[in-house]
């Protein structure tokens, strides 16, 4: 079994396509699509990759981080924000809030799997 | 630094009045008269003592020669000067630049205070663009449409040897977002287009213009059976006066009297009766009409336009068009080609702001005065319905030597049933005209015509 990878989207389609991918490439992937509960599923779940979209039902990808990062057993987890917005802003907030990685959509999925592969490596 | 200084105009304004002379006004205050003509100039400042003798001489308070406006006006200057320091104003100079000049000062107060509107304006409507929920929905509808789409067709395209069940899989997803997006993309054209708004958004003359038409759907029985011009003065006048929730700034009710006078103009010029008579025994043919009611092609135009639909309809037998829906649509522009009025069309957009598509019949016969042009056209977005679009321009004066001729051009949108689209014969008829809306949202890149990028070519 390969590493482990949570997805957190609300686009089932994306959901879907992206667990395709990932799960091809070896990856085992776990999937949530809400903002509400998301971090105690990443507790209970225990990835060792995150996926984190921005905009969420429920609550914003960037409070989510956010909390990710004061949680003491989640703060080295490697996270990979996604976006629809890919405004200069969205960018400096993931960062400062301590996102690994920051991505736009529409991405690639070679660039998203190249990317999971650098994160899940350091 | 004080703000009296100013008080010297005043006591010159108070001493003209009571007709003293300067060296007398001096004389009985104990000073010079070269020193009370510094005072009267703003070059030097005057309190205390002075002041309460001037002002007893001069028989006023003394408060009414050092209070008032021009302690604004000074604040107002130095806070413009303080808003942009790098002009290096001579602060220590207003007071003598209030009162040598009040008229620039007054107009510098002016500007200043625009200013300051205008950008709280910019920052209302950039914090508007950029917090809108109403944009951020759409923007995230069609990026994440794209994004499932982008993702699936690459796993299509990259997967060798894909289970039958996980092609089928994601061909319905690729079709599921296709319509997502398709959805998401006229949403966003929609807003930026200005059509999402309702009526709390009505922020222009024009959009309170284009509120009143559509509340009355283009059409006012009222103005249909008037006699006289006064007869018509009072209608127009009545209608507007009812309509002061929609019609709020002064120069839509202007705007909106001409467009209502020049209704029953038309109305008087052609009657009711006579319009729907013509259209049943000629067809929708506004050129014909024109000729045989000897009145101007525009004027047929606009009574066609103004028609409900359900009221055309009926006397519309030729099953090229479809009409029932919503009427005809009309489209009217200056020489300038800004348009001025807008009756739209679902389906044949009418931009808000900015210019519309160059290649839209209305434009082509602002180069050719006078020739009634007719095409068939098919607009980018949407479902891309066929469209014919009938088109003339005319002067709206009299030729007068030395005089530029102003044009005023006119463009009625009929909308094609799926018979009339059908092109029977490919040799006698040509292929529809692919137009837009306006650059900036015609998804159309390779356009001969396009003045500015889209934002909906290479993502948004």
């Amino acid at each position: 079994m390969g590493k482990h990878v949570l997805l957190i989207e609300d686009e089932p389609n994306i959901i879907e396509a992206v667990s395709f991918l990932l799960s091809r490439d070896g990856w085992s992937v776990s999937t949530h699509s809400n903002g509400h509960d998301a971090v105690d599923v990443i507790l209970l779940k225990r990835p060792d990759v995150l996926v984190l979209d921005v905009m969420l039902p429920g609550r914003s990808g960037f409070d989510i981080l956010a909390q990710v990062r004061s949680t003491a057993d989640l703060q080295g987890l490697p996270v990979l924000m996604l976006t629809a917005r890919g405004q200069l802003k969205d960018r400096e907030m993931a960062e400062r809030l301590g996102a690994t990685r920051f991505m736009t959509k529409p991405f690639s999925n070679s660039d998203i799997i190249k990317a999971l592969h650098e994160m899940s490596e350091v | 630094m004080g703000r009296d200084t100013l008080t010297g105009s005043r006591i010159r304004e108070r001493r003209i009045i009571l007709g003293l002379k300067q060296a007398e006004l001096a004389r009985r205050a104990n000073v010079s008269a070269s020193y009370l003509n510094l005072i009267e100039h703003n070059r030097r400042r005057i309190g205390g003592k002075l002041l309460l003798d001037l002002a007893a001489i001069l028989d006023v308070e003394p408060a009414v020669l050092n209070e008032g406006a021009e302690a604004a006006l000074l604040a107002a200057l130095r806070e413009a000067a303080a808003i942009q320091p790098e002009t290096s104003a001579e602060i220590e100079r207003v007071e003598e630049f209030a009162g040598r000049f009040p008229g620039w000062a007054r107009m510098i107060q002016s500007l200043s205070q625009r200013q300051t509107s205008l950008e709280q304006t910019v920052v209302s409507l950039t914090d508007r663009m950029t917090h809108d929920p109403q944009l951020a929905e759409a923007l995230h509808d069609v990026l994440g449409a794209v994004t499932a789409i982008r993702a699936t067709s690459s796993i299509l395209v990259e997967t060798e040897q894909l289970e039958p069940e996980w092609r089928d899989r994601f061909h319905r997803n690729i079709d599921e977002d296709a319509k997502r997006l398709t959805e998401g993309s006229q949403a966003l054209v929609s807003y930026l287009n200005g059509e999402a708004s309702d009526s709390g958004h009505v922020t222009t003359p024009q959009d309170e213009i284009e509120a009143f038409f559509a509340y009355h759907n283009y059409y006012f029985p009222q103005l249909e059976a008037l006699r006289t011009d006064e007869e018509a003065k009072t209608g127009v006048t009545d209608l507007i006066d009812a309509a002061s929730g929609l019609l709020v700034s002064g120069s839509a009710r202007v705007q909106v009297y001409a467009l209502l006078a020049r209704y029953w103009r038309d109305a008087s010029a052609l009657e009711l009766s006579s319009i729907l008579q013509d259209i049943s025994q000629m067809g929708l043919e506004p050129a014909l009409i024109a000729a045989h009611r000897d009145v101007d092609l525009d004027c047929v135009m606009r009574r066609i336009a103004c028609l409900p639909a359900d009221m055309l309809a009926p006397y519309v037998r030729n099953p090229r068009y479809d009409i029932a829906n919503g009427g005809v649509g009309l489209a009217v522009c200056d020489g300038s080609g800004t348009l001025t009025f807008r009756k739209p069309l679902q389906g044949f957009a009418l931009p808000r702001f900015g210019a519309a598509c160059p290649l839209w019949t209305l434009y082509q016969a602002l180069s050719r005065p006078l020739t009634a042009l007719r095409e068939v056209v098919v607009q980018s977005g949407r479902d891309a319905l066929h469209f014919e679009t009938m088109a003339c321009a005319a002067p709206t004066s009299r030729p007068s030597f030395g005089a530029v001729p102003l044009l005023e051009a006119h463009m009625l949108i009929v909308p094609l049933s799926n018979a009339g689209a059908r092109r029977e014969d490919s040799r006698s008829q040509p292929e529809p005209r692919l137009i837009g809306v306006s650059c900036r949202i015609c998804p159309r890149d390779a356009c001969a015509g396009r003045r500015e990028p889209s934002i909906l070519i290479g993502g948004v």
